[in-house]
């Protein structure tokens, strides 16, 4: 800390001595040059090294006949119809899972918001769902709707019915662990923009006689739309990657491989490092274009964001 | 009226507390179960057999090391760097400062999955594959972005005059530092540890991808693999245990730093 250079007793906001202004952009890039560097080492360059591996047939089992084959394995991936099914499965999930969030996030926005008594507790609770992880979540939620060792069955009164034995209840329970798991984050941002709607706005409504459902959908929620988009593009773009739940819970199975699962499956259990490589610069793509659809299309505006995982 | 109003508030506030603990309380009950294959919330048969044969499943004791030990390291490491970065986002006049920020914001983005097939060809090579540094560094890289956000919103705030005053009340520039600064900017370096220990704590992409033994597997890691592979017979209740288990550093971390997490969490969103 030695090296942070002084302002000399003229303050920070007057007149700056000639060279500082050097020496300062000097300081401000080795200072974050570690960070740099290691970011873009871990995401930049593997990037770039998926793409060209992406171009290749290529498998681990079989070096030998690794070879350069252009765009064979998006024209393989894209042609075929698994793709499309998982592109559809993890589209399904993205939007039950952010829509059933942005509703109960903003509820317990609100409560938060509001509750004087008990608000610490509420607030530690609700970071709990936040922490855990997300491999715990998964097992909590499928051994509840499991036959053998389940309580849901029993409390539904429905004898035996196996939840996992089909698209439609499995992808319901998967939705509804990572729904519990990842609204409090929701609500927590949601709850930042809360709090910069001004009061006065409120008081002037309740005054001519608003209705609290009329506060909430015209003053509200108007004025806080940059944070609900902010939330709705993080919570976008980390639904789209889903893994963990389904992973643990039925592993693909009935149909619910979503794209992440995909790219796993080629690249670790069938080590094809081509075809996966191909699945995973097409899943980085895709979160790019609802990055840019967010951005661009819908005009959130990200220097109100922050960064999150 | 204002009292329906508060009765509603409360009960509302009781809903969330029950929201959040049903499935911890539901992952204890389960554990305790003396018969896995028993259906219904409450044991049959209360036992605490299940914590025991975790505890003696070489396994998960690795697992554990592993887990606590790669997101310490990965946590330390990378709130230095951050904060180094952060220090000059916050206090220094330099023109690279929105492209740092900006990079972090599309780094948060990425999708950590793309990256597995690259990184697992590049630590073979590199002879990293299945050890410590080889989780240790992708973790770093993905918490970095929300520890610059963090800590660059906390720096933001302090009163950097202070320093200055001090100075000229005769503190030398290492007291200055220790004592007015460090006090200051303490809360938010936590916060932003806490928030990059729950990311490495939690990650199950890289944990599973990335290791292929008990060298480096972390806990999700191995809690994915307990099923068939070490206990043959009812693995729920002791993987109910092992989750139980894992959950009491969250909750620890939680109850003590509620505040500093909330306020890490919403201070960068705040800020036009």
């Amino acid at each position: 800390m030695a090296a942070v250079p002084e302002s000399r007793g003229r303050g920070r906001f007057g007149g700056r001595p000639p060279g500082r202004g050097l020496s300062e952009q000097r300081l401000g890039w080795y200072l974050c040059a570690p960070a740099v560097v290691l970011m873009l080492a871990v995401t930049v360059y593997p990037m770039l090294q998926a793409l060209w591996l992406s171009l290749q047939s290529y498998r681990i089992t079989d070096p030998d006949a690794r070879r350069f084959v252009g765009l064979d394995n998006y024209v393989l991936i894209l042609s075929d119809s698994l793709w499309w099914q998982n592109v559809g499965v993890t589209v399904l999930i993205t939007v039950i899972t952010v829509a059933v969030e942005l509703v109960l996030g903003l509820a317990l926005a609100l409560v938060m918001h509001r509750v004087i008594f008990g608000r610490g507790v509420v607030r530690t609770a609700i970071l709990i769902p936040y922490g855990i992880i997300t491999v715990v979540s998964a097992y909590a939620w499928m051994y509840a709707f499991s036959i053998d060792s389940g309580f849901v069955n029993s409390w539904l009164g429905l004898t035996n019915y196996d939840f996992f034995s089909q698209f439609g209840s499995s992808i319901f329970v998967i939705c509804l662990s990572e729904i519990w798991k990842t609204t409090p984050f929701m609500s927590l941002l949601l709850l930042a923009g809360l709090a910069q709607v001004p009061e006065e706005l409120q008081e002037a409504a309740r005054v001519d006689g608003a209705t609290a459902w009329q506060r909430l959908w015209k003053v509200t929620l108007p004025n806080m739309k940059a944070a609900i988009m902010v939330a709705l593009l993080f919570r976008t773009l980390d639904a789209y990657r889903i893994f963990d739940n389904v992973f643990v819970m039925t592993g693909g199975a009935h149909g619910t491989e979503t794209v992440s699962l995909l790219a796993y499956r080629q690249m670790i259990s069938r080590t094809a490092v081509g075809l996966g490589s191909a699945v995973s610069v097409l899943l980085f793509l895709t979160v790019v274009l609802i990055a840019v659809l967010f951005i661009k299309g819908f005009g959130t505006d990200l220097s109100r964001a922050r960064g999150e995982r | 009226m204002r009292l329906r109003a508060n009765l509603g508030l409360v009960i509302a506030a009781c809903l969330i507390v029950i929201y959040a603990l049903f499935p911890v309380v539901w992952m204890l009950m389960l554990s305790l179960k003396a018969d896995a294959q028993s259906p219904g919330f409450f044991p049959a048969n209360w036992t605490l057999q299940n914590y025991l044969s975790v505890f003696r499943s070489g396994l998960f004791l690795s697992a554990l090391r592993n887990s606590v030990g790669i997101s310490l390291i990965a946590t330390l490491l990378s709130v230095v760097l951050a904060t180094f970065a952060a220090y000059a986002i916050a206090r220094l006049d330099f023109s690279g400062k929105k492209l740092v920020l900006s990079m972090a914001l599309a780094i948060a983005m990425f999708p950590t999955i793309s990256l597995v097939p690259p990184l697992f060809e590049m630590w073979r090579t590199l002879g990293i594959y299945d050890t410590w540094l080889g989780l240790i560094i992708p973790y770093m890289s993905f918490t970095l972005p929300l520890s610059i956000w963090t800590l660059s919103a906390f720096f933001r705030e302090i009163p950097w005059e202070l320093e200055q005053a001090a100075k000229v009340d005769g503190a030398t520039p290492w007291q200055a530092f220790r004592k007015l600064i460090v006090p200051l900017a303490a809360p938010g370096v936590f916060t932003a540890g806490i928030l990059t220990f729950f990311f490495a704590w939690n990650d199950f992409v890289f944990g599973i991808s990335l290791t292929a033994s008990e060298a480096a597997r972390p806990v999700p890691a191995a809690l994915a693999f307990f099923t068939g592979e070490s206990f043959f017979t009812q693995p729920a209740a002791q993987i109910a245990a092992a989750s139980l288990i894992v959950t009491i550093p969250v909750i620890v971390l939680v109850l003590l730093f509620q505040r500093n997490i909330v306020a890490g969490l919403t201070s960068g969103a705040v800020k036009g």
